[in-house]
């Protein structure tokens, strides 16, 4: 129990000293905020940064879903055809190297529709966790269940949806957990850039107009939300995997 | 039942598995084949069950003998169950592999627990159950479509001693009530003088058929404590100690 509560002892006494601090030395709030003044800067406007949260949000889980659906796709054409795993592999790796910024900008423009142009750049950024994942659990199954299959005269396709499917689901699980940080982290990144261009209603763009606005308070107070947001994806589709895997009869 | 005719496989790699491998396999035989790691007992098994192709020789089935898809069961060293399955949706595996639906395969499935004793483990996982029940529930998905032949790679050894000698004595009754041609791979010369009609011992590198046994032995509970079986042990030794030399 003592070590459940440690974090939250530590985040206590940090930000008890973070706020002694700032007052003792009389740092102005547009260098560096307390945390009296981040919280009065979220309490004074909660509702426009809470939306905020749910634009960035609704763009990171459509991404996951896209990428999820992706990624499972193009596995499993993967598993069917050798000639399928050498044309997309080598792609799937492109896509994983190439720095979103970079890309972000491009889409933004090509795309046209903010919400979309900001789906694809997370997706991008959380494709390939999935489909690496996937296409391991794909694989995985010994070659005796494999043989066991040939042996009974099944097809490929049946070999996949009874035997490679159910095998790949713990490793789709754990690709969809770091996917799911990385979908928030594709969707920060191309409101910032998205943001510049002047549209934009995530909470990118928040942190962004703060800073124009020397607001470090309300910076903080978004950057925090943040924070929040990626911790809580992150345990809550660990929980989901757990759930599921439990079903399943694994775990 | 089957005649193989001077069969080899050779390896991408070189290696050559068997040479020139000849054997005569008789409906309702227990044959065992004998022999050190790496003597490609293995390799033979996989030819039967046409999972891999001989390089050179062929393998001719009499008519009306498998390989149809069903007529060949094969138990592999590990259970090699679906985790995520029970007990009965891994032996309907087979059955279903083969396009029967789950309540036309029922019958099917209930006969195959009731033959390896696993009534009241229907729907266990995997996971639950013990090494010896989960080599059971692998014999079991095998008999489901009532195979004529049945091929078993060494598949008591990773279990222990008394396990081991339980589910032997249970895979003799089994033969003789089922009444299926048995394959049965093994290194152990113990287990292949309890168990088999013929004993094939083979020889490694190149995989050969260097002699075979017939046993004198009619097996039966107490065969282990018969001074034929000790006997026959020491034949096979004697045979064993010369394929060294």
């Amino acid at each position: 129990m003592t070590e459940r509560l440690a974090p939250l002892v530590f985040g206590i006494i940090g930000l008890a000293g973070w706020e002694g601090i700032v007052r003792a030395l009389d740092v102005p709030p547009y260098i560096l905020p307390g945390p009296v003044a981040v919280l009065a800067a979220f309490t004074a406007d909660p509702g426009g940064l809470l939306l905020a949260l749910l634009s960035t949000l609704s763009v990171t889980f459509t991404a996951l879903a896209v990428a999820a659906v992706l990624g499972v796709t193009m596995a499993v054409a993967m598993a069917m055809s050798r000639w399928a795993q050498a044309a997309i592999q080598p792609w799937a790796v492109v896509l994983q190297v190439t720095p979103l910024p970079a890309i972000a900008p491009l889409v933004i423009i090509w795309v046209g529709d903010p919400f979309v142009s900001l789906v694809v750049c997370a997706t991008i950024v959380g494709f390939f966790p999935l489909f690496a994942n996937t296409a391991t659990g794909l694989m995985s199954p010994p070659a005796e269940l494999t043989d066991l299959f040939h042996l009974y005269g099944a097809s490929r396709w049946t070999e996949i949806r009874l035997l490679r499917l159910p095998a790949a689901l713990p490793y789709f699980l754990s690709g969809l957990r770091i996917s799911g940080g990385l979908a928030l982290v594709g969707a920060v990144v191309a409101e910032l850039v998205a943001g510049s261009g002047g549209f934009a209603s995530g909470l990118a763009y928040r942190i962004l107009e703060a800073s124009f606005r020397l607001e470090m308070p309300r910076m903080f107070a978004a950057l925090l939300l943040l924070a929040l947001a990626g911790i809580a994806i992150n345990f809550g589709l660990a929980a989901l995997g757990r759930v599921i895997q439990r079903r399943w009869g694994e775990g | 039942m089957l005649t193989i005719d001077q069969v080899s496989r050779r390896f991408a790699t070189g290696t050559v598995a068997l040479e020139d491998v000849s054997l005569e396999l008789a409906a309702g035989d227990f044959l065992a084949l004998l022999g050190p790691s790496g003597c490609g007992k293995s390799t033979l098994l996989r030819l039967i069950a046409g999972l891999d192709q001989p390089d050179l020789g062929a393998m001719r089935w009499d008519a009306g003998e498998p390989p149809e898809p069903g007529a060949i069961g094969y138990v592999f060293q590990d259970a090699t169950l679906l985790p995520w399955a029970t007990t009965e949706e891994n032996i309907y595996l087979p059955l279903r592999l083969r396009g029967l639906s789950r309540a036309a395969a029922q019958p099917a499935i209930a006969d195959a627990i009731t033959r390896v004793g696993l009534e009241g483990f229907e729907s266990a996982r995997p996971r639950q159950l013990s090494g010896g029940m989960r080599m059971r529930v692998s014999i079991a998905r095998a008999l489901a479509t009532r195979p004529r032949l049945l091929l078993m790679d060494e598949p008591f050894a990773a279990l222990d001693e008394f396990t081991r000698h339980k589910l032997q004595a249970d895979l003799l009754a089994l033969w003789r009530d089922v009444g299926a041609t048995v394959v049965f791979v093994t290194h152990s010369i113990y287990e292949a003088a309890f168990l088999a009609r013929r004993i094939v011992l083979m020889t490694p590198r190149p995989g050969r058929v260097h002699h075979e046994i017939a046993s004198p032995l009619t097996p039966t509970e107490n065969t282990r404590l018969d001074p034929a079986y000790a006997t026959l042990v020491a034949s096979i030794t004697r045979a064993m100690e010369d394929t060294l030399r």
